[in-house]
């Protein structure tokens, strides 16, 4: 049996990915440094449009936490020449669907659309990276959907305030201290006056990535490109700090108390994020270590801890390397009835002791990178997913021609590297652990405090 | 509008969104998309197979779905269709579940159980190299046809499924969703929750699970769809694989109609969340209702269509009361529900839900306007290719065409059946289908106040 496993992987890993890649990507950059990418496949007569600022909650300064994710709310609210609701509405006209989402790193806007209509998506996109009207009205509405939000996202559910917990406390001095929403007492005080000035610092073509891929012709978008974007002035942009974490050297703690059944706990170690795709070796060695941990059911962490000795009922780990700001290396769970997060941590660090003493084996690694290099295949059925790994390799500065180096690198991981990385960054100077300690549900609320108040925390 | 308009010009008319006849969108909104040729037969086992033959990529997508979701439970052992399902693959074939996870991972085969009030069954996603297909049908046909159900893992898994309810029972989405369905289903086990109550999961037993999948899991009633790189011939061999040794057919218990509700309701469950969860609705229609593509279109104006409906204008455009609130029909086999869903601060819980129950209101007694019903099949129309542009997408809609009898033309003729709607029509089925004096309402984390 075993023989066969390796014979398997073996063949898998000797497919040269060549074979497998789809069109290259094809760049062309504006002379007011709007980077345009267009990825050709033409399985559908679809294309996705994806236009990525190099702006998110990262480069938010305190009392205006949020601001990135309201701005993004903003850009449906009206140009110039598009009134407040009219972009949805006529990319909706044309069959196509919207949406944007903000992160630490980036705000990204995209549509999915009929491939005759880019020009229509293009012509909208490129209007409101320079004619936001940003009105009081629009915007005294739109906060208000804003806290909701956030109340959705992250006041009602223990677990997001967990994890919100483990990032205040993890980074300190960096901007990932805060969550992407934003605190909402600076979400209470934000104005309009905040949103403007965000616009203007950050929506400018030389600070944003455009990633068209589906079925379309390169040339032809890039002359879209230059039709509809290639009018708008670049802008000096603000300096961005570095605000470098200081390096953490003791293990720090934090509980959450909140309405739930169980405790959960989390877990984060400082970890190195990618920097350089081609030379950098420990970030790659971190994936595996996650993969061995968590890639499938039959990883370390399920067997042992919800399978063999049952203390939890859920258990995860995960590690992203492609980020502008410092990283994590993560694991959560969730104790069995009867068990403690205390026991939970006890047993997740007593497997990693296991890693940092005896290592993984060839077979696990094998394992893992199997599953990296069918999804690679897998991920060919989907231009959305293949236009965000793009606009994620270029916001991060690792460059989309880097998305196969990664597999490459990956799959010349050896154990040796994954017990080293397990013994250098999985230790106790470099750890935040969050718990939520679970309370009743009760049926005393404090009462809508009286008009004239503050009624949010 | 006569025919005699030009193409161009009537381009330019929908580009203004004016409103439009009919006539004007079929000339336009009838583009030649390349459709999905999809081959169907009866395996010599009796199951149903849909295939679409597809090289572009080196993968297969398989799905395996019989008729045993949660409405195949019963009030006293509900959960054990879910738990069912669930087992399959945690022991199969001499192989324990250690065993099936490694193997699978092994070829990077991406399998997974699927379950829902109607279907329970298996997703496979595999590259279609000859060694790692071999091996991952090989696994998917052991899981589904030679499932051990095994004391050990049973004792374990029904330990988390306890914990998964305990922990929902604290949390408003949760509490909102199966009081909701309690309310409009009643007696009907599209009332009971998916994944059972503590009560009844804990006395589930394994012989319990034995004989539902002996019930259940029959080759005649199943349902294989298969999309990627494999020839028919392949396609076949695959489909009896996967299905030849399935449990002998069982006349399968008749399940009771969904009755209509007769009296409004309205529920307030105390939460100390700060936001209230809302869900107004009742039993709407089954899969094959004539009055599909009416309710789907008018649907799509009342809280379908995101930013073009009428709900999320009212709630949140207008009033910032909500960041998602929303409406819609879910077809089962016998009627599923009829659902308007927000979550508003708890302050502006009896406020929001006076407005999402005004603009229902407002919606059925007049039905859409000319320029929203225009709105909504343009964009239901010109969108359709997005809706079969991955094989993922494809192999959900053979799912859903297998399992539900629908016309083997179902996708062919989809934007022509959107086009026929009519406003009237909308209007006329909306007053059908939807009683507004005879609703249920759920609101969790209600304010003390009362209502207004």
């Amino acid at each position: 049996m075993r023989k066969v496993t390796g014979m398997l992987w073996a063949v898998l890993l000797a497919l040269p990915l060549a074979a497998l890649a789809a069109n290259q990507p094809q760049e062309k950059i504006l002379a007011n440094g709007l980077k345009v990418i267009v990825k050709e496949d033409h399985r559908a007569p679809v294309v996705v449009s994806q236009i990525w600022y190099k702006a998110g909650s990262m480069d938010e300064h305190n009392g205006t936490t949020g601001v990135a994710h309201v701005l993004e709310h903003m850009m449906f609210k009206g140009t110039k020449s598009v009134p407040a609701g009219e972009f949805s509405k006529r990319v909706a006209a044309a069959g196509g669907r919207d949406n944007a989402a903000t992160d630490t790193d980036f705000t990204f806007y995209h549509q999915v659309i009929g491939r005759s209509k880019l020009p229509l998506v293009l012509r909208l996109e490129a209007d409101r990276m320079h004619n936001l009207l940003l009105s009081e009205k629009e915007f005294s509405k739109e906060i208000e959907v804003v806290r909701n939000e956030r109340r959705w996202r992250i006041d009602d559910k223990p677990h997001a305030q967990v994890q919100v917990q483990l990032m205040a406390t993890a980074f300190e001095a960096n901007p990932y201290h805060w969550p992407v929403i934003g605190w909402m007492d600076d979400l209470q005080h934000m104005t309009v006056q905040d949103a403007r000035a965000w616009y203007q610092a950050w929506y400018a073509p030389n600070n944003a990535v455009l990633v068209v891929a589906g079925d379309v012709k390169a040339p032809e978008v890039f002359k879209l490109a230059e039709q509809y974007f290639g009018p708008i002035k670049r802008k000096v942009l603000p300096v961005r700090k570095p605000q470098q974490e200081p390096e953490q050297t003791g293990i720090r703690r934090v509980v959450v108390k909140a309405p739930a059944k169980w405790p959960y706990l989390l877990m984060g170690w400082k970890a190195p994020r990618l920097k350089d795709a081609a030379k950098d070796s420990d970030p790659y060695a971190l994936e595996m270590l996650a993969g061995v941990l968590d890639a499938n059911t039959a990883a370390r962490l399920p067997k042992a801890l919800v399978r063999d000795s049952q203390i939890a009922s859920e258990i995860g780990a995960g590690y992203d390397s492609v980020q502008r700001g410092p990283d994590l290396f993560e694991i959560d769970g969730t104790p069995s009835e009867g068990k403690s997060v205390e026991q939970l941590e006890a047993a997740i660090r007593n497997e990693l002791e296991k890693i940092k003493r005896d290592g993984v084996t060839e077979e696990e690694l094998a394992r893992v990178k199997a599953q990296v290099i069918a999804s690679r295949v897998y991920q060919r059925d989907s231009v959305f997913y293949q236009a965000m790994q793009i606009g994620q390799m270029e916001i991060t500065g690792l460059g989309y021609q880097n998305i196969d180096t990664r597999i490459e690198k990956l799959k010349a991981v050896t154990p040796q590297q994954v017990q080293d990385v397990a013994r250098k960054y999985l230790i106790d100077d470099k750890l935040t652990v969050a718990t939520l300690d679970p309370q009743p549900l009760s049926e005393k609320q404090p009462m809508a405090p009286p008009k004239g108040l503050r009624d949010e925390k | 509008m006569g025919l005699a308009m030009t193409m161009k010009q009537v381009c330019q008319t929908l580009g203004k969104q004016f409103s439009v006849g009919v006539f004007a969108l079929l000339l336009t909104a009838a583009p030649v998309y390349a459709g999905v040729k999809i081959q169907h037969w009866q395996a010599k086992s009796g199951a149903k197979v849909l295939f679409v033959e597809n090289h572009d990529l080196p993968m297969l997508d398989v799905a395996v779905d019989v008729d045993a979701g949660s409405r195949r439970d019963t009030p006293e052992k509900a959960g054990r269709a879910a738990l069912t399902v669930h087992l399959l693959q945690l022991g199969a074939g001499g192989m324990n579940d250690d065993e099936i996870a490694r193997k699978l991972a092994d070829i990077g085969a991406e399998m997974g159980e699927s379950f829902d009030p109607d279907r329970a069954g298996y997703r496979l996603r595999t590259l279609s190299s000859p060694r790692e297909r071999d091996q991952a049908l090989d696994i998917m046909a052991k899981v589904l046809q030679q499932p051990g159900f095994p004391e050990t893992v049973l004792t374990r898994e029904k330990a988390r499924t306890i914990a998964g309810l305990k922990e929902a029972e604290t949390r408003p989405e949760n509490i909102a969703e199966k009081a909701f369905f309690k309310a409009i289903y009643g007696n009907h086990p599209y009332a009971l929750p998916g994944d059972g109550e503590v009560r009844t999961v804990s006395k589930l037993t394994r012989q319990d699970l034995i004989d539902f999948y002996e019930a259940h899991y029959a080759a005649s009633g199943a349902i294989v769809s298969l999309i990627g790189d494999v020839t028919r011939a392949q396609a076949e061999a695959i489909a009896e694989q996967l299905t030849a040794k399935l449990p002998r057919a069982q006349p399968q218990a008749a399940l009771p109609p969904v009755v209509p509700l007769t009296q409004a309701s309205t529920l307030r469950i105390p939460h100390p969340a700060t936001q209230t969860h809302i869900l107004i609705g009742a039993p709407g229609i089954a899969r094959g209702d004539p009055d599909y593509f009416t309710l789907y279109v008018g649907n799509y104006v009342l809280g379908g269509g995101g930013f073009d409906s009428r709900i999320l204008t009212e709630i949140r455009e207008k009033r910032g009361l909500a960041y998602s609130a929303y409406s819609y029909f879910i077809p089962f086999k016998q009627p599923g529900p009829f659902q308007i869903g927000l979550q508003t601060k708890k302050q502006d819980a009896d406020t929001a839900l006076q407005v999402a129950r005004a603009t229902l209101a407002a919606f059925i007694k007049t039905g859409p306007t000319d320029a929203e019903l225009d709105q909504a099949k343009n964009n239901i129309i010109l969108g359709f290719p997005l809706r079969i542009d991955t094989n993922r997408k494809i192999l959900d809609y053979l799912a859903v065409i297998g399992f539900y009898d629908l016309p083997l033309t179902y996708l062919d003729d989809f934007t022509r059946n959107v086009d026929k709607v009519t406003a009237q029509q909308v209007r006329a089925a909306f007053q059908r289908h939807v009683d507004t004096d005879k609703m249920a309402t759920v609101m969790v984390g209600a304010p003390e106040a009362a209502a207004k």
